[in-house]
């Protein structure tokens, strides 16, 4: 980055369509198609300005009609054109999953590799705000489980924009999950600290890097979007009563920085994983178990917790869902309990 | 088949209620979500306010959930999408429970667990879903038990104009047809997928016209009109009670709200709604009836002041009720 660089405050949103709008003036193959994201701008404001800028030739409203424009993505990109195509909540990959995983995610690999699929999948996720088990969910284990497709989970702007720019030049399926409640909207209530600083001039974020968000000493939280901010408050708290955490945003779940997981916790000796997606089978097992089947270089001092949605569709009423999906409060007692545990 | 006088008067009161409720909750709704109280920058807090969430409201839609729900009974089966909350009252669901539902209330249809996309009430068999085509092929699997069971019982699909261009809308009027199903198909046409104008997503004007792609009959209702809904919805009923299979249905009909509540609606001509105001259907039934002679003033004022108090008393109902436990999250992932 050079220092002549502009830098300004964006919200994700903002980074994320910005990103989306460098590549298209910087690659005429790249184009958008989803529901709304033209006049609209994209319910969450991922496309916002863009059909004003490149026209609705390249900024395509789709009918309700998620097979047949995923399907499209996959037949665009064979023929050497790069789609972002907007699933507007991740919840609705239920009705279009099988053009996703069982094509674009295995053709590269069925072919030997003759094929490529340079497809951006953009989706929301995320609860918080009260819409209920179909349109709260996160399941980006399930897109991560799934081989062949890469998975990016932004917590920042900053991060969204250098992310979104690799996942656009990337040769390979990625699916771009941004946290509605990171996005920066006006008519949702966000964590603050995903708004930040981003240069104007283009860059990329190589995908499989974790970043340590804070260091510390006493303890690892692994985590990832929008539980990334939420463990930043809680370590916070945790802070002025003389716990020191670390905190490891993983960023991509596909490519997974394991070594970053490793490293912090071979040196904290104690990890919590603080995740919004449910509990079994999930991210946070994943991360427990690559600690687990390191265990002769990596000493722990305490078992590790995990910390998700308890296997529960997310509830509608407010202290239901408050009660589900893991918060500040949460994360802080459950970093003083793993605390007080020792394993010898 | 033309309404009789009765049902020309329950078509008249349902719509009355229907569109009391769906103000009421607009005004509702916004409680708690309006500065200076929410988080600083923002115009709007979705997740604030005792009714948090979306919310799609149906004002203008009243003749669709009326004139269909009129042929009903309890046993027939109703499966609406994420604007429910006309075909909800149309189908006789409780609207206490529905009311408290919103409010994420225990005393709530689904113990506040479901939210207003998800109103589940077995008793008179109402459904409905927030993915979009979820509920013709679930209307399917209704109609195909009461022809398993030997009964006489329709299923209605209900969904919007946007909800005809995806895959299962399909899938199901094939399976309907081809089984020869006792379901209607009942397509609301208010011309918007949220800011997707129907010219812009659908490859054929009508979708009434779809229908002879599966072999059934496809009635287009041209106006918001409750009593040609009414003759268009007896004829496909009658004909699913035969068992002589499915019909769809495509109503033109008017949203006057945003496509939710919070919409900023830059997608919409300016002055539209009001525009569609001027052609509201529940003064057009009502100038109908008292043309008939089966409504006056008093009789009008009587009916209008017996819905509020019941729409008043869904509201406090809701309001008023206790949430759930905490815990309560974690029961009811499987049946008992
Ligand atoms: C599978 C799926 N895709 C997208 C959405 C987002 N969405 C909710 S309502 C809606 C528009 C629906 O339009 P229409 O079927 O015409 O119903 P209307 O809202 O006009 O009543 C969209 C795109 C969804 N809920 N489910
Ligand atoms: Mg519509």
């Amino acid at each position: 980055m050079t220092t002549d660089t502009k830098v300004r405050t964006l919200s994700m949103a903002q980074a994320i369509s910005e990103a989306v709008a460098q590549e298209m003036e910087r690659d005429q193959r790249v184009f958008v198609m989803g529901e709304d994201v033209g006049k609209y701008g994209g319910i969450f404001s991922a496309t916002t300005g863009l059909l004003d800028k490149f026209g609705p030739e390249r900024i395509m409203d789709t009918p309700i009609s998620e097979t047949g424009f995923m399907g499209a993505a996959i037949g665009a990109a064979a023929e050497g054109l790069r789609p972002i195509s907007e699933l507007m909540f991740v919840d609705f990959f239920g009705v279009c999953f099988d053009q996703i995983y069982n094509h674009l995610a295995k053709n590269t690999y069925m072919s030997g590799g003759n094929t490529k699929y340079p497809v951006v999948i953009t989706t929301g996720i995320g609860g918080g705000y009260n819409d209920a088990a179909q349109h709260s969910q996160c399941l980006y284990g399930i897109f991560a489980h799934v081989p062949g497709l890469k998975v990016v989970v932004p917590s920042n702007a900053y991060d969204a924009k250098g992310l979104m720019t690799a996942a656009i030049r990337d040769d390979n399926p990625v699916v771009f999950m941004y946290h509605k409640g990171i996005m920066g909207l006006s008519w949702m209530s966000y964590f603050e600290g995903s708004t930040n600083a981003v240069p104007l001039e283009p860059y990329t974020i190589p995908f499989g890097e974790a970043k340590v968000v804070r260091e510390g000493r006493d303890l690892t939280i692994v985590t990832l979007s929008q539980m990334v901010q939420k463990a930043v408050l809680a370590a916070d708290t945790l802070a002025a009563e003389g716990i020191d955490v670390e905190i490891i945003d993983l960023r991509t779940l596909v490519p997974l920085d394991r070594e970053s997981v490793l490293r912090s916790v071979a040196k904290t000796g104690r990890l919590l994983v603080a995740d919004e997606d449910y509990l079994s089978f999930g991210v946070s097992g994943e991360i427990a178990a690559i600690v687990a089947e390191h265990l002769d270089s990596v000493k722990l001092k305490a078992p590790i917790r995990r910390l998700a949605v308890p296997d529960v569709p997310i509830p509608f009423s407010r202290p239901l869902e408050q009660f589900a999906i893991p918060q500040v409060d949460g994360i802080a007692a459950a970093v003083r309990e793993l605390m007080q545990l020792n394993l010898n | 088949m033309d309404p009789t006088s009765e049902q020309l008067l329950w078509m008249y009161e349902k719509m009355v209620e229907i569109r009391e409720y769906e103000e009421t909750m607009a005004k509702v709704y916004l409680e708690g979500k309006l500065p200076p109280k929410i988080q600083k920058g923002l115009a709007f807090d979705i997740g604030a306010g005792p009714v948090p969430g979306e919310m799609h409201l149906a004002a203008g839609q009243e003749p669709v959930a009326v004139g269909v729900c009129a042929h009903l009974k309890a046993e027939d089966a109703v499966v609406g999408a994420h604007r429910p909350h006309h075909f909800a009252i149309a189908k006789n669901v409780d609207l206490n429970a529905m009311t408290a539902e919103m409010f994420g209330k225990v005393t709530g249809l689904g113990r506040g667990k479901g939210g207003h996309m998800h109103l589940f009430d077995p008793a008179v068999k109402f459904s409905c879903s927030g993915i979009v085509g979820a509920s013709a092929p679930q209307a399917c699997g209704a109609a195909l038990a009461a022809k398993k069971l030997g009964k006489d019982w329709v299923a209605i699909g209900f969904f919007g104009e946007g909800a005809a261009n995806q895959g299962a809308f399909h899938e199901a009027l094939n399976l309907a047809s081809l089984w020869k199903l006792p379901v209607i198909f009942v397509c609301e046409d208010n011309k918007y997928g949220i800011s997707v104008e129907k010219q812009d997503s659908t490859s054929i004007e009508s979708n009434a016209d779809r229908a002879a792609g599966y072999g059934m009959p496809g009635v287009l209702v041209e106006t918001n009109d409750a009593v040609a809904v009414f003759r268009a919805a007896g004829d496909a009923v009658a004909r699913a009670r035969r068992g002589e299979g499915p019909t769809l249905i495509e109503v033109k009909t008017d949203r006057y709200l945003g496509h939710f509540q919070g919409d900023p609606e830059t997608y919409r001509p300016k002055g539209e709604a009001q525009e569609l105001r001027t052609h509201d259907p529940i003064p057009a039934l009502g100038a109908l009836l008292r043309a008939r002679d089966l409504l006056d003033d008093a009789g009008d004022a009587r009916l209008r002041q017996a819905v509020s108090a019941r729409v008043e008393a869904a509201y406090a109902f809701g309001r008023n009720s206790p949430y759930p436990e905490p815990s309560e999250a974690l029961l009811h992932v499987f049946a008992d």
